[in-house]
């Protein structure tokens, strides 16, 4: 089992603010949107380098969707920025029908995804946000694990041509992917071998995950655990590959259970080998204000509740 | 171009436009008639315009229709300024059809460059593409159409106080002002109130003409485009009738979205020439 260790956390966020910087530097085309968040979005680095390629737009998500749809029309790819509710829930038909439908090389990045944004609530804690977006034919669903992950991302992301979600987070996560991956779309990425149960994670709960496989390596059960960063396009291969062996199946994800990472992976298993499979996700419900490790406990998606998860699923295959 | 010219294309325009609504018995005849002028002249005089097609359209002017649901003058007006054989109208709202019933980039139909239908979006759209052409260092201009009923959504309102801030000024938006929407009057639905004070409010350089009269559409729109680049977006509220060019669907919103039987689609061919081929 390989064994992750990290001298270094960080959030997501600013494994975005980084990557824009470095894409401000090397690809023209490349224009920032931001509704009013710049610096929960960490854009300030790239605004310094490239003031006339930022466009602040005000509390206006709307308009600023339909800004960035209107300048990839003479080849601007523009990273629009803001809270994933902000970004897709309260602008739905703008991205369906200006980006999505009409083809538009649009980014939208989305910072503060899920339960930890914390104490702001419920109001802000988007849990529907993968399937509202992975929904829309066309749109690619990417939700990365650490800084140096969505760094990759969010530069890989430019020569795609498409629209893309990025969600990524607020809080501070180890940083345990190497600093000079490359990012590939669809691709996923593996953790830790392993034969007794796959435990197919997203975003933070990879973390989470790798945590829950050494406890299960304690208990004798060995894990293997895939990080599924794209959510949409969904590496098939990779799972069914893993299934082959494993016989079932943990997904992990902060987000609802309804329509989620989970979903995505049982309806690959339902039509190609169906095995038991247990959700980590949030139980249908909204979340609520508090610190972002508690609220991880309370919703059961932290390090615990996937070791049980996976106790449970490897208990089912009879 | 001649007036007369343009006042000829129109014609056939219009003959386009409740033809295709009858022969799919759907689509939505009332707002095209009305805006039927104004594309006609935007297209064949005012617009500069590239060969061909490509979505980028660098160095070209552009245009976006944000009353998606008028798409049967904007197909005909493509058509007819040979975007794609004027043959392909008689596919309009059919199955497997590049002509849908509200415009869209997805079919790769020429000319279109955004979808459109779910209104009040087409005016971000455009300032969107004419940010881009600054960027650019492209000087030609961005040119959109919104309907007066589509004001009352409110990403409209985001839109109109991007623009005069960012002095968008390459921009030249046009709101068809013909009072009428599905459920009625507009200022029995919601009144819209002063628009001219709404916009100037905004800070737009606000003008008026009649969408009408093919005289006065040229002036408006060459006047507008005289305007340009002089640190504001412009807004033309242009009047127009909802149906004009034919008597008995003219100035009510009961032809909003209904389509002619028989005998009217004969009527309403008899008070229009057709100039150039029927399709």
């Amino acid at each position: 089992m390989k064994k992750y260790t990290y001298t270094d956390k960080k959030d997501t966020r600013s494994g975005f603010g980084a990557g824009l910087l470095e894409l401000g530097r090397t690809n023209p085309n490349v224009v920032a949107l931001c509704a009013d968040l710049v610096g929960s979005l960490k854009m300030g680095d790239f605004i310094k380098e490239n003031p006339e390629r930022f466009f602040q737009i005000g509390i206006a998500e709307a308009n600023m969707m339909g800004i960035a749809a209107g300048m990839t029309i003479g080849g601007k790819i523009p990273y629009t920025g803001t809270f994933a509710n902000f970004s897709t829930g309260r602008v739905y038909d703008q991205i369906r029908q200006s980006i999505a439908y009409s083809d538009k090389n649009v980014k939208i990045c989305a910072s503060h995804a899920g339960l930890t944004l914390g104490e702001d609530g419920a109001t802000h804690q988007i849990l529907e946000d993968i399937g509202l977006m992975k929904m829309l034919p066309g749109m690619t669903v990417i939700n990365p694990c650490d800084y140096n992950q969505t760094k990759a991302a969010t530069i890989a992301i430019a020569d795609h041509h498409g629209p893309v979600y990025l969600r990524f987070g607020r809080p501070v996560v180890p940083i345990f992917t190497p600093a000079d991956q490359k990012f590939e779309i669809g691709k996923a990425w593996m953790v830790n071998e392993g034969t007794d149960v796959s435990i197919f994670a997203t975003g933070h709960l990879v973390w989470e995950a790798i945590q829950a496989g050494e406890r299960l390596a304690e208990m004798g059960i060995s894990a293997e655990i895939i990080n599924i960063h794209t959510i949409k396009p969904l590496d098939e291969e990779a799972v069914l590959k893993s299934v082959a062996k494993t016989r079932c199946v943990v997904s992990a994800e902060e987000h609802n259970r309804l329509g989620g990472l989970g979903d995505s992976i049982a309806q690959v298993l339902v039509k190609h080998d169906p095995v038991p499979q247990e959700y980590v996700a949030v139980d249908d419900s909204f979340g609520e204000s508090g610190p972002p490790a508690e609220l991880m406990t309370k919703y059961g998606l932290d390090a615990d509740n996937i070791v049980q998860a996976a106790q449970k699923a490897i208990q089912r295959k009879g | 171009m001649e007036i007369k010219e343009l006042e000829n294309i129109a014609a056939q325009v219009r003959r386009d436009i409740v033809r295709m609504v009858h022969a799919c018995q759907s689509g939505h005849p009332g707002g095209s008639l009305g805006c039927t002028d104004y594309l006609v002249a935007l297209y064949f005089e005012v617009m500069k315009r590239k060969e061909g097609f490509d979505m980028d359209g660098a160095g070209e002017d552009l245009f976006f229709l944000s009353n998606g649901h008028i798409s049967p003058v904007f197909y005909s007006v493509l058509a007819r300024a040979g975007y794609f054989d004027k043959s392909e109208m008689s596919t309009f709202r059919k199955i497997n059809s590049r002509l849908q019933g509200h415009p869209t980039t997805h079919e790769g139909l020429p000319g279109i460059r955004i979808a459109s239908g779910s209104l009040g979006q087409g005016l971000s759209v455009a300032i969107g593409a004419a940010l881009t052409k600054k960027l650019n260092g492209d000087n030609s201009l961005v040119f959109s159409l919104h309907g007066d009923g589509e004001l009352q959504e409110g990403q409209i309102w985001e839109a109109a106080m991007f623009a005069p801030h960012n002095k968008v000024d390459n921009l030249i938006s046009a709101i068809d002002v013909n009072g009428q929407q599905i459920d009625g009057p507009t200022d029995q639905v919601l009144n819209l109130g002063n628009l001219k004070a709404k916009w100037e409010a905004f800070g737009w350089d606000v003008m008026e003409m009649n969408g009408n009269d093919m005289q006065d559409v040229l002036r408006g729109l060459e006047l507008a485009k005289s305007k340009a680049h002089k640190a504001k977006p412009i807004m033309i509220l242009m009047q127009t009738n909802m149906g004009h060019g034919v008597d008995f669907m003219t100035g009510s919103h009961k032809w909003h979205g209904v389509a002619p039987n028989d005998e009217q689609l004969e009527a309403a061919l008899a008070q229009l020439n057709s100039t150039l081929e029927d399709y």
